[in-house]
């Protein structure tokens, strides 16, 4: 880990606010993730972690507040341009190219990367030969990272759900992001995807420099792999700290468990 | 992925390769010679039928990469024909220019009215944009039909392609012109969808939010889509006018809009293969059929007021029953016709 973990914001929200008509998605909300790090966002069904992650995208506008990427201002970016800034995502519910192998779903992960255009991607000349090769390197990489080797040339729709969520995973990683936002990458697997699962998540922070801003349901994972946790409720930040101190956070218990009489 | 047996990819060169054996090349290469040789040995109104088929694969080709592998749906494909076509003969009727430099023009032409007609496609999908494209078979075959300069509804005639001496205004000397675009018209499509451009038509197709959040830009790869199918279209649009020698409005209908997109749907749609299969089956059904009742018509005349009616129900009957016997598209059934190659002798 050449980065290491430093105290340096590298994504900031600040004062973000979202309304859908007369719902209040997201209300005043300020965060920071830092190099480096897990950063765990959780909170009940409908708290508004999934509209956090679709505003840093840019999916969603918000109405006020900022999101500020390595000092950039990203909040009017559109989607296209964020994934510019190196901001992978994977979805809650898989979202893969349906019509596409594991590896094609891949390799149109490193879009970005690739310099080919129109003509020369026709014509398929000498230097995009080597281009698509050399794309193809990394991306083998990333499959032989997460354990799917055999399912190389299936088409995704045939695959179980589990590896549905590794390519998804990988999809993210293609990309290479400085960031990666993780929409309840372990929804719906059993232990053992699980504790796979959150081995790449660490391998990810450790071997590639990753930071990860993860969305999770699963307490036990969470409170085992984030550095950090933030708790929201119905938009709203109720608590933010270390797992342990969010443990033992008065507002997070009530919200999970309601109050006492 | 099916190699025949025992052959195995060792670098990802030849993963990614299409042609990967010694056959494939015989193969391909006899192929070739074959469709060059063609016109040397056939009926003269055979090549007229395959020229009208090749030029029909063209345009199917292109409506492939915007319809089946970028997933913009367009219904008014021979209207940008109908550009392409126009563009040609005023090229080479009013401004004299040779062929040679009409046929690029056209298919830029085509391509720039393309896009204009792509931008619905930003905010539409789907049965919305299919109205939308509508539009664009109405308005193009309207303005065509009534400006002077495209000669109305009587259409203009269309000089014949020259090179040097030869004079390309035969069925047999044209058909060259159209084998030569079909071939690099399929290499260009062949290779556009194993390129980061398909990878990312593809993914516009499949799941457009998604590819815009890996960095697709829809604004820009639907609107590519749009380009590059419409290019087809236009370059399609030149070899008819220049093959019939004229172009008049009633050549470009919708008609033949719906049938590009029934060719793409019949043979599969996002294959390169699936163009050529689904023409080629289409019309040559059209063309068995109607060569049967001409032939049934001549021997029992009593019986042509039954026949001829009946040409159009087993038409219609036959196409049915291949979409419910094979919905995937012909391409599916050519792809498990390759791996059964590929693996002969054994089963699996």
């Amino acid at each position: 880990m050449a980065a290491g973990k430093t105290d340096e914001a590298m994504l900031r929200v600040e004062e973000l606010s979202l309304r859908f008509g007369g719902v209040q998605a997201v209300l005043s909300l300020s965060f920071e993730v830092r190099q480096g790090e897990i950063l765990a966002l959780i909170g009940p069904n409908g708290a508004g972690k999934t509209c956090v992650l679709n505003c840093i995208n840019g999916f969603y506008r918000p109405q006020k507040g900022n999101i500020y990427f390595e000092g950039q201002d990203i909040t009017s970016f559109p989607p296209h341009k964020i994934a510019e800034q190196s901001i992978g995502r994977t979805f809650q519910n898989i979202q893969l190219y349906s019509g596409m192998s594991v590896l094609d779903n891949l390799m149109a992960g490193r879009h970005n990367h690739m310099k080919e255009n129109i003509l020369t991607a026709m014509i398929h000349f000498g230097w995009v030969h080597q281009e698509e090769v050399k794309h193809r390197k990394q991306v083998e990489d990333i499959i032989d990272f997460l354990e799917i080797e055999a399912e190389r040339y299936k088409p995704v729709g045939m695959l179980p759900y589990g590896t549905r969520k590794k390519v998804d995973l990988g999809r993210a990683l293609a990309l290479e992001p400085k960031l990666l936002l993780l929409d309840e990458p372990m929804a719906g697997m059993n232990v053992e995807e699980k504790e796979d699962i959150a081995r790449y998540i660490l391998d990810i922070v450790e071997e590639r420099e990753g930071t990860v801003l993860l969305v999770e349901h699963d307490m036990g994972v969470v409170m085992d792999i984030a550095d950090r946790v933030i708790a929201l409720d119905f938009g709203e930040l109720i608590g933010e700290g270390s797992p342990a101190e969010i443990k033992a956070n008065p507002s997070v218990i009530e919200a999970y468990l309601g109050k006492v009489e | 992925m099916q190699l025949p047996c025992g052959t195995f990819s060792t670098t990802y060169e030849f993963d990614k390769a299409i042609i990967k054996t010694r056959a494939h090349w015989i193969v391909l290469a006899l192929a070739i010679t074959l469709a060059f040789a063609f016109p040397t040995f056939s009926h003269p109104y055979l090549i007229h039928v395959v020229n009208f088929v090749f030029i029909s694969i063209i345009a199917a080709l292109g409506l492939n990469i915007l319809s089946g592998c970028a997933g913009q749906i367009s219904i008014g494909h021979s209207a940008f024909m109908a550009v392409g076509g126009y563009t040609s003969a005023v090229i080479t009727y009013t401004l004299g220019a040779s062929f040679w430099l009409a046929l690029p023009c056209a298919i830029v032409a085509a391509g720039l009215v393309g896009l204009i007609f792509g931008l619905p496609s930003l905010r539409l999908k789907g049965f919305y944009l299919l109205l939308s494209t509508l539009a664009a078979q109405f308005i193009i075959v309207y303005i065509v039909a009534h400006l002077d300069i495209t000669g109305g509804l009587a259409g203009i005639d269309v000089p014949y392609a020259q090179l040097g001496n030869i004079v390309f205004n035969t069925d047999k000397s044209f058909y060259y012109i159209i084998l030569v675009v079909l071939i690099l018209a399929t290499f260009c499509a062949r290779n556009l969808v194993r390129s980061k451009v398909g990878r990312a038509f593809i993914a516009v197709r499949d799941n457009d939010l998604v590819a815009e959040v890996m960095g697709v830009s829809l604004f820009r790869y639907k609107l590519l889509a749009f380009f590059i199918g419409c290019c087809y279209a236009g370059a399609a649009g030149s070899l008819w006018a220049h093959w019939h020698g004229y172009v008049c409005p009633e050549q470009f209908s919708l008609m033949m809009s719906v049938w590009l997109l029934g060719y793409i749907i019949i043979g599969g749609m996002g294959t390169t293969v699936g163009p050529f299969l689904g023409t080629i089956l289409v019309l040559g059904l059209t063309e068995g059929l109607s060569t049967l009742v001409t032939g049934l018509g001549t021997t029992y005349p009593h019986l042509l007021d039954i026949i001829a009616p009946l040409k159009d129900l087993i038409f219609g009957i036959m196409l049915a029953l291949f979409l419910i016997l094979e919905p995937r598209g012909l391409a599916h059934r050519w792809y498990m016709m390759k791996s059964w190659y590929s693996l002969f002798p054994f089963s699996y």
